[in-house]
């Protein structure tokens, strides 16, 4: 083993109940979080990324989903199973989470000070207001915010877009956690702010030594930022590998599909893009077999009716399908 | 062959505030924008939030009055037409809309939705039923989608709906307000090549409003990249990405995230945020946020002046030109 795995999720099942019946959201999904690395989680939406975050946080809406199986092992310690007043002392301070939408993650009642205080109130009860505030301060200036003496008074509806995730970013940086999990994280920013937040969450994953789990279904974020990658199809892996394998030698026939229909900035305009056909099937109706059988352009016998196991295509690289080896002579691609 | 023009349009929103409601200042939303655009030619149009491509798009729908400036669609001024003849337009333009689960009648079945643009313009409902058969063939759904409600489907085949509705008149021009920005990436290369296979079929002129460059880069002939309300440059889509000049232009293009872990780039990260539409800095309204700011740029504000090389390429910068 070369490097200490911080967070290792095994076997997680997570289920839903719906009008129409189960749902499995989550099924047996695997990965390991390696300290110092930033993984990144792909996948279209309805793929389970964010539910699996949850699950990690023990977010999970209550009583509609429940973790069924699995562990999820922090330094050795499932956490899954934790008491809910010892995973307080988890939460927010050794694993914290930005979430997508700053504006309805913030209370919109409270200023920013006070938000931001109750971190310090919660985890260090014994440090005094005024050195809480300063601490504070000190947070938001490290996110980039210039003026923080008068952050601290606004109210959430008076910061733009950015300053509000980085007013989320330094809340929930303020325990110096070992893990950050950010939940599409920029998606609701504009490009260029989006690059400066990507930007703020990596030069403070440097500084600090922390590890990130990095949610979103952009694969140019996860090129640009990510260290290592899991490509999540309808609620399990498809592929994992290291950022570089995985960009230039994708296995598994839906990374090959994502990745081939992205327009491409330095594409010729106005040609047709490569798709994958179908839609992604409904959980409450999935195969038993592959689940991407019925879109792949590959599919063969075997594919409807034994489960793909992952299968090691190279160092720190599996991908979940049967073919994947024969694939990788690219006979048949995206039409 | 010009299909349309827009001639210095402007678009002020009051603001209103105290107790009285008075107005207390103004959002300059559109603030002078021109450009022409020929039959079956798509001009992409990008910026970022707030820059004022959802408002154009929707002073060229003539949805809002402009406060000054002109839309001028077939040689006819949009604003001076009365009601009959503005109706007559609206079978020449149609629009496709963003959020494809707000802008469908939740409670009208698949087919009332798309009958309906047929019976405001004077068909009879009974004629209808081969129509919009083919209708719905034509943007890839079945025609047994026809009798579902708009719950029923997932986003991209909304979206098919919604297009579907757009081409229903066999308009010449088609606004599409981010048509992809709520898609999948697997569902959304589907939505742009029926974009782009419709307009080859039909020769549709797009307006193609998107906040993201690789889409617009993609099926565009031409882009105007948008600031504050005011164009900063404009070009053919591939002088844009090879060649953009503006400060702006290029730190919206190094912004962007590409899906290559290796390839290196310098990456230009703008300082700062957008300053507020109501008090846009004096000047060129990028100097707050520019590398190569001097002070002409806080005194006069730069106008689109055409390239040297390419007389195609217009650049609002005092000294990338």
């Amino acid at each position: 083993m070369d490097e200490q795995i911080i967070l290792d999720v095994r076997e997680l099942v997570i289920e839903f109940d719906t009008d129409l019946g189960v749902v499995r959201a989550v099924d047996h999904l695997d990965f390991q979080l390696k300290k110092g690395r930033i993984l990144g989680l792909a996948g279209e939406s309805g793929c389970g990324k964010s539910v699996t975050a949850l699950s990690i946080m023990r977010l999970l809406p209550k009583p509609v989903s429940r973790m069924v199986q699995g562990q999820v092992l922090f330094n050795g310690q499932d956490i899954s199973r934790l008491p809910v007043d010892e995973m307080h002392h988890i939460r927010g301070k050794k694993i914290s989470m930005i979430f997508q939408e700053p504006m309805t993650a913030l209370n919109p009642v409270h200023g920013i000070g006070k938000q931001m205080i109750e971190v310090y109130k919660l985890h260090f009860p014994k440090m005094s207001f005024y050195e809480m505030e300063k601490a504070a301060i000190q947070m938001l200036e490290k996110t980039g915010i210039s003026d923080p003496e008068k952050v601290m008074k606004k109210y959430p509806h008076q910061l733009s877009g950015g300053m509000r995730q980085r007013v989320m970013i330094s809340m929930s940086l303020s325990c110096e956690p070992d893990i950050l999990i950010a939940d599409e994280p920029t998606t609701a920013l504009d490009v260029t702010v989006q690059a400066q937040i990507l930007d703020l969450i990596k030069n403070l994953q440097v500084k600090s030594d922390m590890s990130v789990i990095l949610i979103t279904h952009d694969l140019g974020v996860i090129a640009e930022n990510c260290d290592d990658v899991v490509v999540m199809y309808a609620g399990q892996i498809a592929e994992k590998a290291e950022v570089i394998t995985l960009f230039k030698h994708p296995c598994h026939p839906y990374t090959r599909g994502l990745l081939t229909s992205i327009p491409s900035l330095a594409g010729e305009s106005k040609t047709i893009l490569p798709t994958i056909k179908g839609d992604v099937p409904s959980l409450l109706n999935m195969p038993t077999a592959c689940r991407f059988a019925s879109r792949c352009p590959w599919v063969e016998d075997i594919c409807r009716k034994i489960v793909p196991l992952e299968r090691k295509m190279g160092r720190n690289h599996t991908a979940a399908c049967h073919l994947a080896d024969i694939q990788k002579n690219e006979k048949k691609d995206f039409i | 062959m010009t299909i349309l023009e827009i001639k210095n349009l402007k678009k002020y929103f009051p603001v209103t505030g105290g107790v009285f409601l008075r107005r207390t200042g103004w959002v300059y939303a559109l603030d002078g924008v021109s450009f022409s655009l020929n039959k079956g030619e798509t001009l992409g149009i990008v910026g970022e939030s707030g820059c004022g491509k959802t408002t154009l798009g929707r002073c060229l729908m003539g949805l809002y009055e402009p406060s000054e400036g002109q839309v001028i669609i077939k040689n006819q001024n949009v604003f001076r037409l009365n009601s009959k003849q503005r109706k007559k337009l609206a079978l020449n333009l149609q629009m496709i809309f963003q959020d494809p689960f707000e802008s469908l009648d939740p409670r009208q079945t698949i087919k009332e939705i798309l009958e309906e643009k047929y019976i405001i313009h004077g068909q009879k409902k009974r004629d209808l039923d081969s129509q919009i058969n083919n209708l719905i063939k034509r943007v890839g759904l079945l025609p047994d989608t026809l009798s579902k409600f708009p719950h029923e489907f997932s986003g991209g085949q909304r979206q098919r709906i919604g297009i579907a509705r757009a081409i229903s008149l066999e308009p010449e021009i088609i606004i599409c307000d981010e048509p992809v920005s709520a898609l999948d990436v697997s569902v959304q290369s589907k939505i742009l090549n029926l974009l782009l296979k419709l307009q080859q079929k039909m020769g549709l002129t797009y307006v193609f409003i998107s906040h993201d460059l690789s889409v617009v880069k993609h099926v565009s002939d031409r882009i105007a990249v948008m600031y504050m309300g005011k164009i900063v440059e404009v070009a053919n889509a591939d002088a844009i990405y090879d060649n953009g000049l503006h400060p702006y232009t290029k730190a919206l293009l190094s912004s962007i995230p590409r899906p290559d872990p290796t390839s290196a780039r310098h990456r230009i990260i703008l300082k700062g945020e957008l300053p507020s539409v109501e008090n846009p800095p004096f000047g060129c309204r990028f100097n707050t946020r520019c590398e190569h700011v001097q002070n002409i740029c806080r005194e006069k504000e730069p106008v689109l002046l055409k390239n040297a090389e390419d007389p195609n390429h217009l650049t609002a910068c005092h000294f990338f030109n």
